[in-house]
């Protein structure tokens, strides 16, 4: 059975569509409320920071690579930094900006910041404090999307004991 | 010459035998705190039987239970759990409020002066503990969280079991949008996945649920 039969007799998996649409109004109101494409980054990041906190233990649970799981694509990992705390994800398509194209007025809004914030708040909870950001987007015109994250350090406290 | 009038009640005694394999699952957050406490009995066996005064059999207060310790009769043996009087439900003696969270909370340092006591680099701390009755199995995820299940010593597929209950965790408390992480879990579909991935570990007693 192919892949897309499989999505399609599967009733917990909802359209991709869907997913983007909601997606995307969610960011399109964002704006309307805040008006500051600054502050609309910082509030998709946070966002996406409380899902990472709880998505982390779905994707330990289940042990299937995340990007695939929860997003249908396989980013390349690359660009390693000389000391090794660095890299970057890097996706050929962004499924969650197919339909998108950002006005004139707001090109300083990183759409899919939401990523960054996931990114981040899954580490936290497994002690790892890291940093994440954007530093290409297609829809700025950028060959593919691509996350820097670094690493900053280990959470010691936070270490549950037997996992040191 | 006084006579003295005795009421005689009938009591209707609703005994249990006691055959409960999988006991009772807690969940502990990653700072050590009752998040979640379920005591899973199952009826297996059951009698029930009419009584008059004075009762033919004995009781007494075991574990919380009260269990019949003497007078052994019509099905009814020692170590049988009473469960209801005319038609009253007898929940037991309970814990006083927040013994079990103490209790519970307790572990969490026995497990880690077990990975300091541990010869070896990174031991995992307690994984399973077992006395001649009761076995107790503990799975802690990467993240802190730790998954004990109290169960008889009999029963197998314990680790399948702990990994299912954290996958209806993941799915069940984390992906419920009003679910605030650490706090204690009160989710209805939570504890109705969570009760039938129990009875069917207990069916199966075997690696596959």
């Amino acid at each position: 059975m192919s892949r897309q039969s499989m999505r399609a007799n599967d009733p917990k998996k909802v359209s991709g569509e869907l997913f983007t649409l909601t997606y995307g109004s969610l960011v399109a109101q964002l704006l309307k409320d805040y008006e500051n494409v600054d502050d609309v980054n910082r509030q998709l990041e946070r966002m996406g920071y409380n899902i990472g906190m709880r998505l982390i233990e779905d994707f330990l649970a289940r042990a299937n690579p995340a990007f695939k799981l929860y997003l249908g694509v396989s980013p390349s990992i690359g660009s390693w930094s000389p000391g090794g705390d660095e890299f970057s994800v890097v996706l050929e398509t962004n499924p969650m900006a197919e339909f998108v194209e950002l006005p004139d007025h707001c090109l300083g809004l990183r759409y899919s910041n939401i990523m960054a914030g996931v990114i981040r708040g899954a580490c936290e909870m497994v002690q790892l404090e890291v940093m994440a950001w954007f530093i290409a987007d297609q829809l700025k015109g950028d060959n593919v999307t691509e996350i820097r994250v670094k690493f900053v350090k280990r959470l010691e406290d936070a270490i549950p004991a037997g996992e040191d | 010459m006084t006579t003295l009038m005795y009421k005689f009640h009938q009591i209707n005694l609703y005994i249990l035998t006691d055959k409960m394999t999988v006991h009772s699952l807690y969940i502990l957050s990653k700072s050590g705190g009752l998040i979640y406490q379920h005591d899973h009995n199952i009826p297996t066996v059951e009698h029930e039987k009419t009584f008059s005064y004075p009762l033919e059999v004995k009781l007494e207060v075991q574990n919380r239970n009260i269990v019949v310790s003497y007078g052994q009769r019509d099905g009814i043996k020692v170590g049988h759990t009473l469960m209801a009087v005319n038609g009253m439900k007898v929940t037991g003696q309970q814990l006083e409020d927040g013994r079990d969270a103490m209790l519970a909370s307790m572990f969490y340092p026995l497990y880690a002066l077990a990975c300091q006591l541990s010869p070896e680099q990174r031991s995992s701390g307690i994984e399973i503990l077992e006395a001649d009755n009761f076995r107790m199995n503990c799975f802690q995820t990467l993240t802190g969280v730790k998954f004990m299940v109290i169960s008889d010593v009999k029963q197998t597929g314990i680790d399948n079991l702990l990994h299912r209950v954290y996958e209806i965790y993941s799915d069940f408390a984390l992906k419920n949008p009003f679910y605030s992480l650490e706090m204690p879990i009160r989710c209805e579909l939570f504890d109705e996945h969570l009760k039938s991935a129990l009875e069917q570990a207990e069916r199966l007693g075997i690696s596959n649920i």
